[in-house]
């Protein structure tokens, strides 16, 4: 393994994320920040704790708007970050240098999944001054979030590979992610839907992901812990095989 | 001639569509060569160099590097080979000396800023090493190209069309560049357009067209091989006949015998002497002459030939 080579990539990753960290952490931040003081002062006293695990509202969103931050942000990280390349032609440099699928795997997801954990580092630190909240389970939350950014981060991957132009790479987080994170209890428990969208939203992977993450913060989840951790095990497993099956056959790589 | 660096066998590439960009070629470098890959806009010279550096999958043939197959030892051959592709292409609002970086440890390379100031004061980027690639001139850019593909101190160097688009002054100097190259000890296998650049530089030539590798040679075996001289002598009389003593040469008599017309030689200097010993023979017999034209084919000549004509090139 040539790990000098996936340094390289990480740390160049990392630094064109740097080069305009002002704007890509500040807007993230400033979105949760208004979606907890809209969401948070209209709704959440008119929510009984009851439908919140227990938790106040505030503490109930968290999780869901981490969440939000985290697929957006490793998504798009991603697959900005291997599209620009394919784009401007820079590719060639990865395709004849002795990089392999790990090296690049390492360098393009493992530096997207950074920047989106810096990210949702800082949305928990600005959440603390906003909502009183606790994680209830600080190691599996921590080690949940770093599982979440690096799925979605090689689903990134995939989508900046499939794309063959800047409208597609925006579609599937705009028409796809972000409806289904919204829909997937980003600000309420799905059992407080009315039938058969509580049904409805069982299909919604994105669900499962959200429940697993609340349950880290506040104990309490729609669906068992380790539902949410199969689901998105599974999903990372699918992921690795679509990548490597990608580099064997070169598919939008190599002619 | 040195040891072969790199041995292409039935190489052939059939993109999706039906385009057959490159038809069972066979090539051999030498180590320490400069080779020029001559031939016109999409005859297969930049899928060759692609289909060896791991950018295009060939449909069939093998290609080793360093005695290795590059399919199978693709890690090794690509940590000894640079490349410098056609088109600028890399991250513009990266500083100079970071891209330059960036490139030798993607080729597994342990950071050196002594050798990343080598190649950039050798590139004459040394003073623009802080500065974003996109706030350079596009002959400075190229530059960058160039200083990434030898971050990595690559034995085995591709330039495509490294002189394309940049102006006399930089192509000469670029030419400094390879030749420095060269003297260190790095094979260059050079694309080009330029026929001059080939000329000027090459130790080997090689014609491409069609994906089909026309001619591969020594460039003075080239130019003995194709090459011609061509003089026209303007007889201050007409002559109705060729004397005898001049037949053994390739002489014609055109424009109602007013001209002496000479086609011959091998790009070797044979032509020269034979047209001097023909003027000789001129004065010797009293034949008077008001003028006389030479000139020698060039490489573009025999290019030409080769790829608009197809003349026959002989084994």
């Amino acid at each position: 393994m040539n790990v000098r080579g996936a340094i390289a990539i990480f740390t160049n990753e990392l630094a064109r994320f740097f080069r305009t960290a002002f704007g890509s952490i500040l807007s993230p931040v400033l979105t949760t920040a208004l979606y907890i003081v809209v969401f948070g002062a209209a709704i959440g006293k008119r929510m009984d704790p009851h439908q919140c695990g227990g938790a106040s509202y505030g503490a109930f969103i968290v999780p869901g708007l981490i969440m939000l931050t985290l697929l957006s942000e490793s998504t798009s990280n991603a697959s900005f970050g291997i599209y620009m390349p394919r784009f401007t032609g820079a590719i060639y440099e990865l395709l004849s240098a002795p990089v392999g699928v790990l090296e690049t795997l390492i360098g393009f997801v493992g530096a997207a999944a950074m920047k989106s954990l810096i990210i949702a580092g800082i949305i928990m630190l600005t959440a603390m001054l906003l909502v009183d909240y606790s994680v209830a389970h600080p190691l599996y939350a921590a080690g949940y979030i770093v599982l979440v950014a690096s799925a979605f981060a090689l689903f990134g991957f995939i989508l900046g590979l499939w794309a063959d132009g800047f409208e597609k790479l925006q579609i599937v987080p705009m028409l796809i992610l972000m409806p289904l994170t919204f829909l997937g209890g980003t600000f309420y428990s799905v059992k407080m839907l009315a039938e058969p969208w509580s049904t409805i939203a069982q299909f919604n992977p994105i669900f499962y992901l959200i429940s697993g993450l609340r349950w880290t913060f506040i104990g309490h989840s729609d669906v068992p812990i380790g539902l949410s951790l199969v689901c998105t095990l599974g999903f990372v497993a699918l992921c690795i095989l679509v990548i490597a099956f990608i580099f064997r056959t070169g598919w939008r790589l190599r002619e | 001639m040195g040891e072969p660096i790199l041995e292409i066998h039935g190489l052939s590439k059939t993109y999706r569509g039906g385009v057959r960009a490159l038809d069972n070629v066979d090539l051999a470098i030498h180590r320490g060569e400069i080779f020029a890959l001559l031939g016109p806009n999409g005859a297969g010279k930049t899928t060759l160099i692609g289909a060896v550096c791991g950018l295009v999958k060939p449909t069939e043939g093998t290609i080793r590097a360093f005695g290795e197959d590059v399919r199978h030892h693709w890690r090794s051959a690509r940590r000894r080979i640079g490349l410098v592709p056609q088109e600028l292409a890399f991250d513009m609002f990266a500083r100079v000396d970071h891209a330059v970086e960036y490139s030798r440890g993607m080729f597994g390379c342990p950071p050196s800023k002594a050798r990343i100031e080598e190649v950039l004061r050798s590139l004459s980027l040394w003073d623009k090493r802080e500065s974003k690639i996109r706030e350079l001139s596009g002959g400075m850019k190229r530059r960058v190209m160039i200083a990434k593909a030898l971050s990595h101190d690559p034995e085995l160097l591709f330039l495509d069309e490294p002189t394309a688009g940049v102006d006399v002054e930089l192509r000469r100097d670029m030419w400094k560049q390879i030749d420095t190259l060269r003297d260190q000890g790095t094979t260059i296998i050079l694309t080009t357009h330029y026929i001059e650049e080939a000329q000027e530089m090459a130790d080997r030539v090689g014609v491409i067209d069609k994906g089909k590798l026309l001619l591969v040679d020594g460039k003075d075996a080239i130019m003995a091989k194709l090459g011609r001289t061509e003089a026209s002598i303007s007889l201050s009389a007409p002559l109705g006949e060729l004397p005898a003593t001049l037949r053994a040469f390739p002489l014609s008599l055109v424009n109602e015998g007013q001209c002496l017309l000479y086609r011959g030689g091998d790009g070797t200097g044979k032509g020269k002497r034979e047209i001097a010993e023909v003027l000789r023979l001129l004065v010797e017999q009293g034949i008077g002459f008001d003028g006389v034209e030479t000139r020698e084919s060039s490489l573009e000549d025999i290019f030409v030939d080769l790829v608009e004509n197809r003349i026959e090139v002989a084994a």
